[in-house]
Formats: structure tokens, C-alpha cells, sequence
């Protein structure tokens, strides 16, 4: 036992060091974030919030808010800690989510197999994880950034291909009618129902994340991410790793993936398509890379935007909106909302005392 | 990030010109282009001699092919502006199928005001090389080395871009009225059919490019200064050349060429929005396939897609889009530097 | 962008949000009046004109219906039905509109349909959707459609082409998916019982702009081409089959000339003179209530089209139909709304483009216009009236048993190749 927490050690020893060699950017100091008792009102908050907001705050903000975190969650996952942006996540989580449909119940019933969902469930799941596995296998044969351009043409072909798919996927009107099974009795369709499960799902993959950064695992694939060559000559299998990343985030992606085709009640290749692909990469970047509430906070601001854009700008410029808001991030805050939260605070404890 | 590791002494013998590579590069290259050469000139000799006779499916075939071809150049064109700029800066610029549509639109607008379709031409190359001069300058010369960074801006970018050329322009569809002596059928000699001239002068046009960034690689001062510095970054910046200057030419080149495309690739189809996406990933998989960094294998890499994409598209068209992914897979499952590329 | 405005950019979001949340009961005498069309992405324009038609309606009404205000709330997608159900729920459940008028595309009407059996109490009105199933299979309730289907589009074109045209065997292009499979269900149930043969289909893959390989496999002894192509692709169409040595004349789905087409640049344009199409409008019949219509669409938006397209005249003729039911029930929406819905699935209607009423699945019947492309003395391109094809219902004249027996469109359904 003693050699396993030597070894972890020594790993986040190394990361520590490397995660400040690779991230850019002037401002690198470890992001400072409340914990323990400091998420008790941030808590208690999610947990009463569906009582008092209606059916369209508890749905359409609060399920769909958590739903994108997670999904944003698992390439924050993978990118945050492995340095491999994967713009193949929400094609994961829509893999799921076709899956269900499949095996599942939907309105095409030629297709639909009609199993239980206690069988369909996690069957789609481990579809989709090993079409994960697969994106992994293929994106580890080349390193560094190629990840993001292979993984964008995996996802865009997916995407055609279920366009075109009349057989299993039923093409460009995909499928609708999808329910969450009525498991341990409940209409899962209950707006605060189901925001408390997206809310579970999402602690759940969120503890995970945080469990896996501590790891040995996890310090192993960030300890990938800052330099290869040196783990390799240590003797990790570099690419086992990186698979096994993109498995574990190809997990979360499909449990996210399973949970919106709940919350939508449809699945099609609109889904799947280029805008939602690049749009899981806004919310995590907007949100943060370094901190697995990240993703969370970008996708709040870009469900609150998408939602509510319409009432303030004309709603034809969104994407420009959106987009500037998505390079002055990148351009002036790399740690996202996170970073300008961190800042905001340090600016004003600072403002208390004299300058140095 | 793999760059941090590498060390320029230990990796390569600093003194040797490495002809070895190179040549053979040049003779894989050679050799597909003589076959492809006599197996044309066997056809035709073979039309002239009467040895065989064209049926409607043949002629089709030859079609398809011929425009398997000259999508292959289009896609050179855009393609090949995307590898310089990767192989030198290690920018993987996600923007640029943005500077194709807006190379195309404001080709047009320009054509449109001045009536002339070569004026648009122009103005597509050198609007967007000025665009690809100005990102350098303003944005990517700030954050250079920082990979990933650079590309989050250019997705930024793009969806900013694609949203107020939408603006602009609207959703509506946008044809060029190239003069009527490009843009004409000719009747094929020996096959007996009709074909677009205008595809054929893209497809000369694209071969005359080719050989042109090839003399400009190969044969000028800059040129060997660009490949110093696709090999070698550190070692060109160490050995005293201005590497900002360098790499500026190449971003404009690079991009000029995309607004380039975008002109005469609108004039064989047509402009509108989301083409922008679709020229993006035709660039990704084509570099992919051919090699990132290497113009040759941008080329190798175009025809081969286009090819597929054509083929596809009359063979089987239900899945003809998802062909070239899965060239690209083959590709990236046996050769993951690409076809003539090499291993960084 | 310094972080200040960025800041303020998110705050102010989240406190409009708060406050739209937290909005005032609602007003006994104004009814809200959601209208949900694509104004974002590639078809923004088509949404935004089917936007301006509803504006019209509603200025003609000076905003008042039944002796209530109309307070008219805006929804926004991007053609996509995961869009058009966000923001359908935003509509009804955050802004609580009465009814919702929306949404512009097939596929969106087929999940707003769907959406609707969740909502009994809201009423929704289709605004240019045009897929068969959002009426003819599984309807819902509270789902009305004053406007036509894809198939009820082409009523009449096939017997056009194969009796007064003399086409006898077409090949069919198009692009792969459901709603080009319904026009051409439309085009082909006249054109092949009357002993047509449809000998090829060329279905395209969406987005698809490079036609020159294709246009080589279209045989040469046939007498005409279907193309049921949208804007883009048709022009693209045009150019590579002339430029490969076709010269086969051709018939267009309704999509396929519509204002998009007819105002392209380029020289290509003459190639459509002579092109038989139908549908459930024609830009230039000189009868006054069209040109009435017309002429109330150039007035209050000069910077419009030069007629109203046929999102505009979809979103007018349903919102207007809407209006004139709730001025009949002096505005009553009591008991979800019964004595609208009664009203408008029982009487008829006047539209610029003839009369309409809704069948027994809320579809309406309605006149459809038969169209060759001419030229008008100005050099412009026009969609001439040749004939009205009256009251075209969802069946096609069928019997609503044998045409469901029909089964769903596809890519082999229906089929008379040889």
C-alpha cells in the first residue's frame, strides 16, 4: 500500500508543477473556491429551488442546466485534466440517448424494440461508452491538438449518418415520444422530479470528477497531459490511459445523453448536430477548465442567455453574442466565469489593504 | 506541448541536409502522378485505336471522376492554405473555412459593384489575405505556443464570422456570372460528351497553384524559410530570420488562398450560409488524410476525398457523405501522420 | 469587451430572467399571442418574413381580437424541433401565452405537435409546417392547421405534366428527407395513376451543392425532370445539368421556384421560364384580394420581399383566421378555450388565396395555385397562374381509409418505375 500513496505522491507532486507549466496564461495561481460548510447555501439552494420556481424554471433551466453541465463535465474531464479537447461528447451523449430510443419505447415502432428500461437503460449506456472507448482508441493514435480535429470530424460524420440512417436511426426525423421509465413507482416526468434526478446524476458525476483528480488515475492521466514522453519512459501505457479517460467521460457524456432525451421527449440528428457539438465546448471553456463546477457555471449562463436572449437583444444576433462572449473569455480570462470569479475576489480583498 | 520535449540536437543531425526524406517524398509523389499520366494516355490511345466503345455508364464514370478532380482542387486550394499555416505556427485554424465564405461573399459584392468577375476574384484573395494578416498581428502572434488557446479564438471567431456574414448577406443564395468564355460547355474530344469548362479551368488553375507554392517553397529565400520553419521553428527563430515576418506572409498566403477558393469554388457551385462548416471539415479531413504540414499531401489528400465524396455521391449516395470519415479513420488507423506526412 | 460589461451582460440576464419569472398575474382582457418562427441560422430569413406576416395580421386588427388586447410575444429557433420545442415551452410556460402560432418547418411541426398534447389548455396554430403526420397521423386536440401539406402543395401538377405537358416518363431529384418525399407523393399519386412512370429517383444527401456527377446519370430518353430542390441547391442544379449538355425541361416541387430561386442572380434564371410547378401561392394572380395582400405586405414592409413569400402568407393566413375566430367568440377562452376551437374547425374562412376549412383533424382544405415560371414585361421572373386547383383536401380526393393505407412516405414509397 505504502508504494500506491509513494507513487501518488510523487504524481501530484509532478502535476502540480506541470499544471502550472501548461496552462497559459499571466494569471496561473491555484483557483482559490470555497469549501466545506461554503457550499451549504449553494446546497440547500439547488435542493429548494424547484419548490418555489415553476415548471419551466425547473425543467427548461434547472434539469437542462444540469443536464449540459454534465455532458460539459466530462470533456472539462477530459480536457482539464488530460488535455484532450473532445468535441465528440455531446455525440456520446446523443449515442445514449438514440440508444434508448432503440431499444426503448418511442412513436417509431417499427424500430423501437419496446425492451424494460431497466434493460434498455444500461444497454444504451454501454453503447454509448464503448463508442467512447472508440473515439478514444482512434484520437490516441495522434497527440496534442489533432484530438480536436479529429474528434470534430467523428462527431459531424455521426451526425450525418444518422441523417441518413433510415434503418436504426430513423433518419432525419430521428425519434420522438421517448419517456423517462417510471421506475420505483414515480412519473419521472414530474418537472421537480426529474430535476432532482438530473440534480443527482450531476452530484454524483460531479463527485466523481473530484474523486478522480486525487486518484491514481487521475493524477496519471494529468500528469499525461504535461508531459508524455517523460511518463512513457516511466513505463505508463500512455494510450491505455487516455482510452480509459475517454471511456470513464463517454460514461458521464451518456448518462447526460440519457437524461435530455428525457427531458426533450425526441432525438434527431438536430441533436447531434455541429451547433450543440461546438456548443458543449462554449459552456465549458465559458465556465472554466480548471474546476469541475466549471461546466456547471457555463452552462447556467448559457442556458440563462439561449433562454432569455430573446427579450433583450434581437434574437438574430445570439450566435454573435455568443460568440464574444466565448472569445473574451478566451482571450482575457482562461479560467472562464471560475477565473473572473477568483479575480473579483481577490480584487476586493486586496482593495481592503495597501498595494504591494 | 509535445514541442516543450523536443530537442532539436538529439532528434536530428543539425549539420546533414536530410535529402533522403525529401526525395522519397518527391518520388512517391512522382510516381502516383506518371501512373495516373499513362493510365490516362493508355485510355485515350486506346479511344483513338477504336479498342473500345463508350456506353452512357462509362461516360458517367468519367464524369464523376473528372469531378471527383476538380473538387479535389477546390479542396487543395482551401486545404493547402490550412497545412502551411499548421505546419509552420502549429495553428490549427478553425476559422478558416470563414475566411472561404467571406472570401466568397465579398468577392461577389466587389464582382456585383464593378461588374467584373475577375475584380471579384481578386478582391476574394486579397480581402482575406489581408484578414488572415490582421488575425496574425492582432490575435495569434499574442498567445503563440499556446495551441489550444489559438484554437478556441479561431471557433470564436468563426461563430462571430458566420453570424454576421449572415447578417450581411442573408440566408439567401449568391451565384458569380463568370465571363461566358470560362463558363461554357466544351464537348470532350475522344469521350464525345459535354463538360463544364469552367471545371476544367479550376482544375488547370489549381495544378498552376500547386506548382507555384511549390516554386515559392522550394525555390525562393522564403520559401526555404517557411520549410526551415515547418521543421524547425526554434532552430529558424535561433538562426536569426524574423520569424514574425514569416510567418505573417504564410497567414496571408494561407488565407488568401481560402478567399481565393471561395470565388472560384462559388462559381462552380454557389454561396450561402453554412458552407462555411462544410469547407472546414472538408480542409480537417483532407490534412488529416494527407498529412498535416505538407502541401503535397494536401493535394494527395484533396483528390482522394474529392474523388470519394463524388464517387459516393453517384454509387451509393445514401451514405456517399460518410465515406471520406472513413478514409479518414483508415488513415489515422494505419498511417496516423497522415499520408505523406511526418511523425512530429 | 472590458469585464465590467461582461459582468453586467450575465447579471442582467439573470435578473431579467428573475423578473420575467416573477411577472404580474395575467390581465383579464388581453390575450397573449405566442409566435414561434426560425430567426436564427439559415432560414432566419424565411422566419423573419413569416414574422412579419403575423405583425401584419395583428396591424390590421390594431392589436385587439374578441374586445381584448392582443399582447404578441416573439419565439425564436433555428429550424431545428429540439430548438422549436425550447422554445415552444419557453412560450407557453415561462411567458404563459394563450396561443401559439408556429412554427415555420416540418420536422418542428411534428415535435410542436406533440408538445401540444402536454398543453390541452393552450391553443396552437400551425404556421407553415407542412409534414403530412402533424395532422394526418396521430393528431392532436389543440393542433390547427389552416395552411397545406407537401403533398396537398403539388395537388394537380402531375396531371398538368403528363395531360397538357405530355411528359410520359420523368427521373425524380430531390433532397433525402421527409418533406421532399411528400411533395413528391403529391406529384407522383395523379402522375402514375394516370400512367406516368417515374423511372429514377436521385435522392441527395441535405446540403449538398455539387449536382455535376449526378446530372450525368439522368438518362436521355425521358421527357422531364421533377426536381423538388430548395433555393441553393435547385440553382446549383440548374447550372451543372445545363453545363453537362442536359436540356431536358423541368417540373418543380413548390419549393424549388419559389422567391429565393426567382430572384437568384445569374444567367441560369431563364433556364426555369416554362416550369410547371403548383402550390398554395402564386406571387402574380391579379385577383384583388391577393393583391390586396400584396399591397398591405409592401406597405408596412418596404424592406421586405417584393411580394410575400409563401412563409409570409402562411403565418398571415393562420394568424388572420385566428383573429377573426376570436372576434367571433367575443374573445372566450373559458373551458380550455372550447368555443375558439368549435369556431374554428367549423367554419370557413377567407384568405388572399381563396376560401379554407379545416377538416375533421383540424387540416385545412384550401385552393392551390398551378403555376408556370414566365417572364413579365419588366424582365422579372413570375409564377403564372395557369389554373386553380379548388379545395384540395389532406387525402387527395381519397378515401381518408385507402390513402393511410398508402402507408408513410420514403424514399421507395410510392414508386412507378417500369
Amino acid at each position: 500500500m505504502a508504494s500506491i500513496s509513494e507513487e501518488r505522491d510523487r504524481l501530484a507532486r509532478a502535476t502540480a508543477a506541470g499544471a502550472a507549466a501548461h496552462t497559459a496564461g499571466p494569471e496561473r495561481e491555484r483557483l482559490r473556491l470555497p469549501y466545506g460548510w461554503g457550499y451549504l447555501p449553494l446546497g440547500l439552494f439547488l435542493l429548494v429551488f424547484p419548490l418555489f420556481a415553476g415548471e419551466f424554471w425547473a425543467m427548461q433551466i434547472g434539469a437542462y442546466t444540469l443536464i449540459l453541465g454534465i455532458v460539459a463535465l466530462s470533456l472539462m474531464f477530459l480536457a482539464g485534466f488530460g488535455g484532450m479537447v473532445s468535441l465528440a461528447q455531446m455525440t456520446v451523449a446523443g449515442c445514449a440517448g438514440y440508444f434508448f430510443a432503440i431499444f426503448g419505447h418511442s412513436s417509431v415502432e417499427a424500430i423501437s424494440l419496446g425492451w424494460s428500461a431497466w434493460l434498455s437503460m444500461p444497454l444504451s449506456l454501454l453503447v454509448a461508452t464503448a463508442f467512447a472507448t472508440m473515439v478514444g482508441l482512434l484520437a490516441s493514435r495522434t497527440e496534442g491538438i489533432y484530438t480536436i480535429m479529429i474528434t470534430l470530424a467523428i462527431a459531424v460524420a455521426f451526425f450525418y449518418f444518422t441523417r441518413q440512417n433510415y434503418e436504426l436511426f430513423n433518419g432525419y426525423n430521428g425519434f420522438a415520444q421517448i419517456a423517462p421509465p417510471a421506475f420505483f413507482g414515480l412519473d419521472w416526468r414530474d418537472p421537480t422530479l426529474f430535476y432532482y434526478l438530473c440534480l443527482a446524476v450531476a452530484l454524483v458525476c460531479y463527485a466523481a470528477v473530484v474523486y478522480l483528480r486525487r486518484s491514481t488515475f487521475g493524477l496519471s492521466v494529468q500528469a499525461l497531459r504535461d508531459n508524455q514522453r517523460r511518463m512513457r519512459a516511466l513505463g505508463y501505457h500512455v494510450a491505455g490511459h487516455q482510452v480509459a479517460a475517454y471511456a470513464t467521460a463517454g460514461f458521464m457524456a451518456a448518462l447526460g445523453g440519457l437524461l435530455l432525451v428525457w427531458l426533450n421527449g425526441r432525438i434527431s440528428p438536430g441533436t447531434i448536430g455541429v451547433g450543440p457539438v461546438i456548443d458543449i465546448l462554449i459552456i465549458a471553456v465559458l465556465g472554466g477548465l480548471r474546476h469541475p463546477i466549471g461546466p456547471f457555471l457555463g452552462a447556467l449562463a448559457f442556458v440563462l442567455l439561449d433562454s432569455f436572449a430573446i427579450d433583450l437583444i434581437e434574437r438574430e444576433r445570439f450566435n454573435t453574442v455568443i460568440g464574444l462572449c466565448f472569445l473574451a473569455v478566451v482571450l482575457f480570462s482562461p479560467d472562464g466565469l471560475l477565473g473572473l470569479w477568483a479575480r473579483a475576489r481577490d480584487a476586493l480583498a486586496r482593495s481592503g489593504r495597501p498595494r504591494s | 506541448m509535445a514541442d516543450v520535449a523536443r530537442d532539436p540536437v538529439l532528434d536530428r543531425q543539425p549539420l546533414a541536409p536530410r535529402p533522403l526524406p525529401l526525395t522519397r517524398r518527391q518520388l512517391r509523389v512522382g510516381g502516383a502522378v506518371l501512373a495516373a499520366v499513362l493510365a490516362a494516355a493508355v485510355f485515350c490511345l486506346g479511344l483513338v485505336a477504336g479498342w473500345w466503345q463508350l456506353t452512357g455508364q462509362d461516360k458517367r464514370f468519367i464524369a464523376t471522376v473528372l469531378n471527383g478532380l476538380t473538387l479535389g482542387a477546390l479542396y487543395f486550394l482551401v486545404a493547402s492554405g490550412f497545412t502551411l499555416v499548421f505546419g509552420l505556427m502549429r495553428n490549427v485554424n478553425l476559422a478558416h473555412g470563414s475566411l472561404y465564405l467571406a472570401g466568397a461573399y465579398i468577392g461577389w459584392s466587389v464582382a456585383d459593384v464593378t461588374g467584373s468577375w475577375f475584380a471579384g476574384v481578386v478582391a476574394g484573395f486579397l480581402s482575406m489575405a489581408l484578414a488572415g494578416l490582421v488575425l496574425q498581428l492582432v490575435v495569434f502572434r499574442r498567445m503563440e505556443g499556446q495551441d489550444l488557446r489559438q484554437t478556441l479564438v479561431t471557433i470564436g471567431i468563426s461563430i462571430v464570422l458566420a453570424d454576421l456574414m449572415l447578417w450581411q448577406w442573408g440566408g439567401q443564395t449568391y451565384q458569380f456570372i463568370a465571363p461566358d468564355w470560362i463558363d461554357g460547355t466544351v464537348r470532350l474530344p475522344l469521350v464525345g460528351m459535354g463538360y463544364s469548362s469552367y471545371r476544367l479551368i479550376l482544375l488547370l488553375a489549381a495544378a498552376v497553384i500547386g506548382v507555384a507554392l511549390w516554386l515559392f517553397l522550394n525555390r525562393t529565400k522564403v520559401g526555404t524559410m517557411i520549410r526551415a520553419g515547418v521543421d524547425d521553428r526554434d532552430m529558424l527563430a535561433a538562426s536569426g530570420v524574423n520569424v514574425q515576418r514569416i510567418f505573417c506572409i504564410v497567414f496571408a498566403v494561407g488565407a488568401g488562398l481560402a478567399g481565393f477558393a471561395g470565388v472560384v469554388g462559388a462559381t462552380a457551385l454557389s454561396i450561402a450560409p453554412g458552407e462555411d462548416v462544410r469547407y472546414l471539415l472538408a480542409s480537417l479531413v483532407v490534412v488529416i488524410v494527407g498529412g498535416m504540414g505538407s502541401v503535397a499531401g494536401a493535394a494527395v489528400g484533396a483528390v482522394l476525398i474529392g474523388l470519394a465524396e463524388q464517387l459516393g455521391l453517384v454509387y451509393s449516395p445514401t451514405y456517399g457523405v460518410v465515406y471520406t470519415f472513413l478514409i479518414m479513420v483508415g488513415v489515422l488507423v494505419w498511417r496516423p501522420q497522415g499520408l505523406l506526412g511526418r511523425r512530429g | 469587451m472590458t469585464m465590467l460589461s461582461r459582468r453586467s451582460l450575465f447579471a442582467a440576464a439573470a435578473m431579467a430572467a428573475l423578473a420575467w419569472g416573477a411577472g404580474p398575474a395575467q390581465a383579464q382582457d388581453t390575450i397573449k399571442l405566442g409566435a414561434l418562427a426560425t430567426l436564427e441560422g439559415a432560414f432566419a430569413v424565411m422566419g423573419q418574413d413569416g414574422m412579419r406576416a403575423v405583425k401584419l395580421a395583428l396591424q390590421q386588427h390594431d392589436y385587439m381580437a374578441g374586445g381584448k388586447k392582443i399582447e404578441l410575444i416573439e419565439g425564436s429557433s433555428d429550424a431545428s424541433p429540439d430548438s422549436a420545442i425550447r422554445a415552444a415551452k419557453k412560450l407557453v410556460e415561462q411567458d404563459k401565452v394563450d396561443i401559439l402560432v408556429g412554427p415555420l418547418s416540418g420536422s418542428e411541426g411534428l415535435a410542436v405537435k406533440d408538445y401540444a398534447k402536454e398543453h390541452p389548455d393552450v391553443t396552437f396554430v400551425n404556421g407553415t409546417s407542412a409534414a403530412q403526420d402533424t395532422t394526418l397521423r396521430d393528431p392532436a386536440e389543440n393542433f390547427f392547421r389552416f395552411t397545406t401539406d407537401g403533398a396537398q402543395w403539388q395537388a394537380g401538377l402531375g396531371e398538368y405534366a403528363y395531360k397538357e405537358k405530355g411528359y410520359e416518363k420523368v427521373v425524380l431529384i430531390a433532397e433525402d428527407y421527409s418533406f421532399p418525399y411528400t411533395l413528391a407523393l403529391g406529384f407522383m399519386k395523379d402522375f402514375c395513376e394516370l400512367g406516368g412512370k417515374v423511372v429514377d429517383k436521385f435522392w441527395v444527401p441535405i446540403g449538398n451543392k455539387d449536382y455535376s456527377s449526378i446530372v450525368y446519370s439522368i438518362p436521355e430518353d425521358i421527357d422531364a425532370i421533377y426536381v423538388a430542390l430548395g433555393g441553393a441547391d435547385a440553382v446549383n442544379f440548374l447550372s451543372q445539368y445545363e453545363q453537362a449538355g442536359g436540356n431536358k425541361p423541368m417540373i418543380a416541387g413548390s419549393i424549388t421556384v419559389d422567391q429565393t430561386v426567382l430572384g437568384t442572380k445569374g444567367k441560369r434564371r431563364d433556364q426555369v421560364i416554362g416550369t410547371p410547378s403548383a402550390g398554395p401561392i402564386a406571387d402574380a394572380w391579379d385577383d384583388p384580394d391577393w393583391q390586396a395582400f400584396v399591397q398591405a405586405y409592401r406597405e408596412a414592409f418596404p424592406d421586405g420581399f417584393p411580394t410575400p413569400s409563401l412563409f409570409a402568407h402562411g403565418y398571415y393566413v393562420s394568424t388572420k383566421a385566428l383573429l377573426e375566430s376570436l372576434d367571433a367568440v367575443e374573445g372566450d377562452l373559458s373551458d380550455n378555450h372550447a368555443k375558439l376551437r368549435e369556431y374554428m374547425s367549423t367554419h370557413e374562412f377567407d384568405t388572399p388565396t381563396g376560401k379554407i376549412h379545416l377538416d375533421e383533424n383540424r387540416q385545412a382544405v384550401a385552393d392551390i395555385f398551378l403555376t408556370e415560371v414566365a417572364e413579365n414585361e419588366k424582365g422579372e421572373l413570375y409564377n403564372k397562374v395557369v389554373k386553380i386547383i379548388p379545395q384540395v383536401n389532406q387525402t387527395l380526393g381519397m378515401d381518408r381509409e385507402a390513402f393511410l393505407a398508402l402507408g408513410a412516405v420514403g424514399r421507395d414509397n410510392p414508386e412507378c418505375r417500369e
